[in-house]
């Protein structure tokens, strides 16, 4: 038994130059397709990356009660939003704690498309009692690719043949490319000007063909996760497992994180009557939550000096690591935790996302990140930062 | 403090010249909260560091283009990133040989031995244990790079501590690290590859670096340390030494212009500076070619040193030894450049498949063999340009797509030996005589790559002095050999960025470091200027 290949792995089997893959909600995915990431990387922020991001679980829910459904289960103000547009949103138990975090794609006014990073039909299922709703797992029926860089719009626009730039952030439209029906949504994980393109499983090999023909003169370059991890922790997007724990499975309470503890406060609706968790946010809203979810930027002279200490010149993270690093204040208490870091080759910056305990959280504290330099743990100087360390006008324009 | 001669003025500083690093100076000098000023002659900033579409719809870096040592301390002090900057890894090297063959230096470290196995087993082994110690030396001489240059004869403390301390690293290098850099800094590159690899072509595509910007051969003396320059850059974690900038070197000058606004600089182009204004000794402004005169208690020039001190100050105003040694300083350009816009990208012989499209990608080095490169030079040493030159070639577009229209191609082919001093001196005939040369040697290596070219410019040192301004057109605003670098760079005892005149300061490439899209004498300057007339102070 192996793990499954996406519907595109016809065409990414054989790009892959290092066999190097990663998993992926029971699929492989390409880490890279070339033996170094870094070119894919720079595709994303200089040309156009091409992802592709099927294994994503992708739900269908119709029907009259379906945004009634959806209101109750996430945070985001479902019954606001208009076709054709997508809400980023988190989810949550009944103790506002963060079970998973998507897109709600609206299709039709009964008809809307989630993704999920878990499965999450069961839980979809638990809250529909009552209600005249049907639910649909499409995630292997329906491929999806992401194309992400500042290239993304000009590519799309020669492959449907048609103008894309009124399609504004975080909408969606229908469209053919070369007869292949798909629906084209501005939306990413790399914080850039970017689209993700979703077909009918059966057509996804054509589809690739056409965006890679079409992009090959506007410098489009397949692309794996190692790039697009740098790419989102740049654009400060936090990732489930990484960054933080579904409730669903955490061990202890203190495993659990609120969005309001994630950063993602603006995503929890104050106009709703009713979702899962919604007692426990107003209640952590009003008393401030205790901790805030940020970006810190590694101070360059401290690393260099730490390095220097044993005769080296300083070392950084070409790959994005994903572990939990202690946080300290420069009194040396610990104050809280990164969980994902990594050299930005576009800032130049060490660049890291924490956890930090409130009082430390604010823009410009100084504080000191535990790095390991010739087996020893040493601390460098580090600065809080906000979030996204880098947003191009582009993302939105 | 009283205002010398009268009067408030508006400018704490005036920068004169917007090249990469006038506006480093600006930059810095705004963000520490002076009132600056930049002059620039041309209608654009830049300098050397320009992009223009010469061609429509195909943009060029027009003379520099490549990016290697930018400081990233500037890229982060300036926030550059966020004013458009993106420096792209320029992945590999690829040498077509005469025989038709290759030699190539690919991105991955396991690819470039199995290259070099090919050529060679044994220099496959001794390329790790040659990059291992040109890690060490460059590394031992990074922080010299960092640092305001100490006067060796000074007995101020200032100096003495900085003589300590560069005393004290240099003997903490132990005793095989500073002989292999005493001879890094005494060899010609040829002898002391031949110390170490066999294979003739990769000793002349290595070497052929060392003489980039100079009037000298691989088999001059003191041509070997310039090696050290490629493995610089892994020290600042910049992952590749060489890189392009999205958009061209200008988009580095805009990014860089673009900050210095954000901090409050004002840059005037279109605005040549004839004179600076000394009284009593002190700078006290500028008078600019249309006769306007602006005034300022601080004026730096970012010319290089023959430009700033006989043209923009009348030499009895200076010592007379300190002009003897400017009129020595030794500019002699050597290098052209041409800027092809291209149909579609030539097809090599030696790799017609373009390995996957990884050649396009990287430089193309025209450096077949040591003979080669070495007779190059002998043409020029005699007042021809090369009739067969040596060649750094690159394809900008297929990297950073934007600067060809889709699916056409830029190419951009550094050539040496252009000799500034040609004999008869260039005319149009010679410009295309030489450019012609260059496409005739590129054919030779990628046959039918003539009938690709939709339009050629050819750039002659005499061009690229009339354009920019850089004396003699050398790239690097004085040739960047050893008795022109560090303490002597551009003279001895001024070497830290202040001049005879007080309040009047240099910032260019012409002082230390000095050399490529560095922007560390831009920096250096204005830290000297912000020590000597306080941050922030009217």
């Amino acid at each position: 038994m192996s793990l499954r290949t996406t519907p595109f792995h016809a065409r990414t089997g054989p790009l892959s130059e290092g066999q190097a893959w990663r998993r992926w909600a029971g699929y492989v995915v390409a880490s890279s397709y070339e033996l170094s990431h870094e070119r894919e990387y720079h595709a994303i922020r200089n040309a156009a990356a091409l992802f592709d991001v099927s294994p994503l679980y992708k739900y269908l829910v119709t029907g009259r009660d379906a945004a009634r459904l959806l209101d109750h289960v996430v945070t985001r103000n479902v019954g606001k939003a208009k076709v054709g547009q997508v809400l980023y949103t988190p989810w949550c138990d009944a103790e506002g704690k963060q079970i998973d975090d998507g897109t709600i794609s609206v299709l039709e006014e009964d008809r809307f498309r989630m993704t999920a990073a878990d499965p999450t039909l069961r839980w979809l299922h638990l809250n529909s009692s009552g209600l005249d709703v049907a639910l649909e797992d499409v995630s292997e029926r329906t491929a999806a690719l992401s194309l992400q860089g500042p290239n993304s719009r000009a590519i799309l626009q020669v492959a449907a043949q048609r103008d894309l730039s009124t399609l504004k952030y975080f909408r969606l439209t229908s469209a053919q490319i070369r007869g292949i029906p798909v629906t084209i949504s501005r939306t990413g994980y790399t914080g850039d000007l970017g689209y993700e393109i979703w077909v009918d499983s059966a057509q996804a090999v054509p589809l690739w063909d056409a965006l890679i023909e079409t992009g090959a003169p506007y410098g489009v370059t397949p692309a794996g996760m190692l790039a697009l991890d740098v790419a989102r922790i740049e654009a400060g997007l936090l990732l489930i497992e990484v960054d933080y724990f579904s409730s669903r499975h955490a061990l202890i309470e203190a495993q659990k994180s609120s969005p309001l503890e994630l950063g993602l406060g603006w995503t929890v609706a104050t106009d709703k009557a009713r979702y899962n968790g919604k007692d426990a946010l107003d209640a952590e809203r009003r008393r401030g939550p205790s901790w805030q979810f940020t970006g810190l930027t590694v101070d360059w002279d401290s690393l260099e000096k730490l390095y220097a200490e044993v005769g080296l010149p300083p070392r950084v993270p070409t790959q994005a690591w994903r572990m939990s690093v202690p946080i300290y204040d420069p009194g040396g208490r610990q104050v809280g935790y990164a969980t994902s870091g990594g050299w930005s080759p576009i800032l130049k910056r060490y660049m890291a996302l924490a956890h930090l305990e409130s009082p430390s959280a604010v823009p410009g504290t100084q504080l000191r990140m535990e790095i390991t330099v010739e087996h020893r743990r040493k601390q460098a100087t580090a600065h809080v930062t906000p979030l996204p360390f880098f947003n191009p006008e582009r993302k939105r324009a | 403090m009283a205002h010398i001669g009268g009067g408030a003025t508006r400018y704490d500083a005036i920068v004169i010249g917007g090249g990469h690093n006038g506006l480093v100076t600006a930059a810095y000098l705004a963000r520490a909260g002076k009132r600056v000023l930049v002059l620039e002659r041309r209608p654009r900033v830049g300098g050397a560091a320009v992009t223009e579409e010469i061609f429509p719809g195909f943009k060029f870096s027009m003379f520099s283009y490549v990016v290697s040592l930018l400081r990233p301390e500037i890229i982060r002090d300036l926030d550059l990133p966020r004013h458009g900057l993106h420096i792209l890894p320029l992945e590999s090297t690829v040498t077509p040989m005469e025989n038709g063959d290759y030699l190539a230096a690919w991105a991955d470290h396991d690819e470039t031995r199995r290259e070099l196995y090919r050529h060679s087993p044994r220099d496959a082994e001794a390329y790790d244990e040659y990059g291992r110690l040109m890690h060490f030396m460059a590394q031992a001489v990074k922080p010299i790079l960092g640092m305001v240059p100490p006067d060796p004869t000074s007995f101020a403390p200032g100096d003495l501590a900085a003589l300590l301390r560069l005393g004290k690293h240099f003997r903490g290098l132990g005793a095989e690290r500073l002989h292999a850099l005493v001879k890094l800094m005494t060899m010609s590159s040829a002898d002391f590859l031949d110390e170490w690899f066999e294979t003739d072509v990769l000793k002349a595509t290595k070497s052929a670096s060392g003489i980039i910007g100079t009037f000298l051969g691989p088999r001059s003396p003191g041509t070997a340390y310039v090696l050290l320059h490629h493995y610089m850059g892994e020290l600042d974690g910049v992952f590749r030494a060489w890189g392009f900038a999205k958009g061209g070197t200008g988009a580095v000058s805009e990014a860089i212009a673009s900050a210095a606004r954000s901090f409050g600089a004002e840059i005037r182009c279109d605005a040549g500076v004839a004179k600076v204004l000394v009284r009593n000794g002190k700078a006290t402004g500028v008078v600019l070619e249309n006769g306007d005169e602006i005034a300022a208690a601080t004026v730096v020039s970012s010319l290089d040193p023959r430009r700033t001190f006989l043209q923009l100050l009348d030499t009895e105003q200076l010592p007379a030894d300190f002009v003897s040694d400017i009129k020595r300083f030794k500019f002699r350009g050597s290098s052209g450049k041409v800027n092809i816009a291209l149909d579609s990208l030539p097809t090599f012989t030696c790799l017609p498949d373009g390995a996957g499209g990884k050649l396009h990608r990287g430089a193309v080095s025209i450096s077949p063999s040591l003979d080669y490169v070495e007779r190059a030079y002998d043409d020029a040493k005699y007042g021809e340009f090369s009739r067969r030159p040596y060649m750094d070639i690159v394809f900008p577009s297929v990297i950073d797509p934007g600067m060809a229209p889709p699916g056409k191609h830029v190419m951009s082919i550094f050539v040496q030996y252009a000799p500034y001093h040609l004999n008869g001196g260039w005319n149009d005939a010679k410009r295309e005589a030489f450019g012609d040369a260059v496409v005739n040697t590129v054919e030779s290596f990628a046959p039918g790559f003539k009938s690709k070219i939709l339009h050629r410019q050819v750039i002659t040192p005499v061009d690229i002095e009339r354009i920019t301004g850089l004396s003699e057109g050398n790239i690097f605003a004085g040739e960047l050999a050893l008795h022109q670098l560090f303490f002597l760079r551009p003279a001895p005892g001024w070497a830290k960025f202040a001049t005879p005149i007080s309040g009047f300061y240099q910032s260019g490439s012409g002082t230390h470091p000095g050399g490529g899209i560095m922007g560390a004498s831009g920096r250096l300057a204005a830290m000297r200027i912000l020590k000597d007339r306080g941050v922030g102070a009217r």
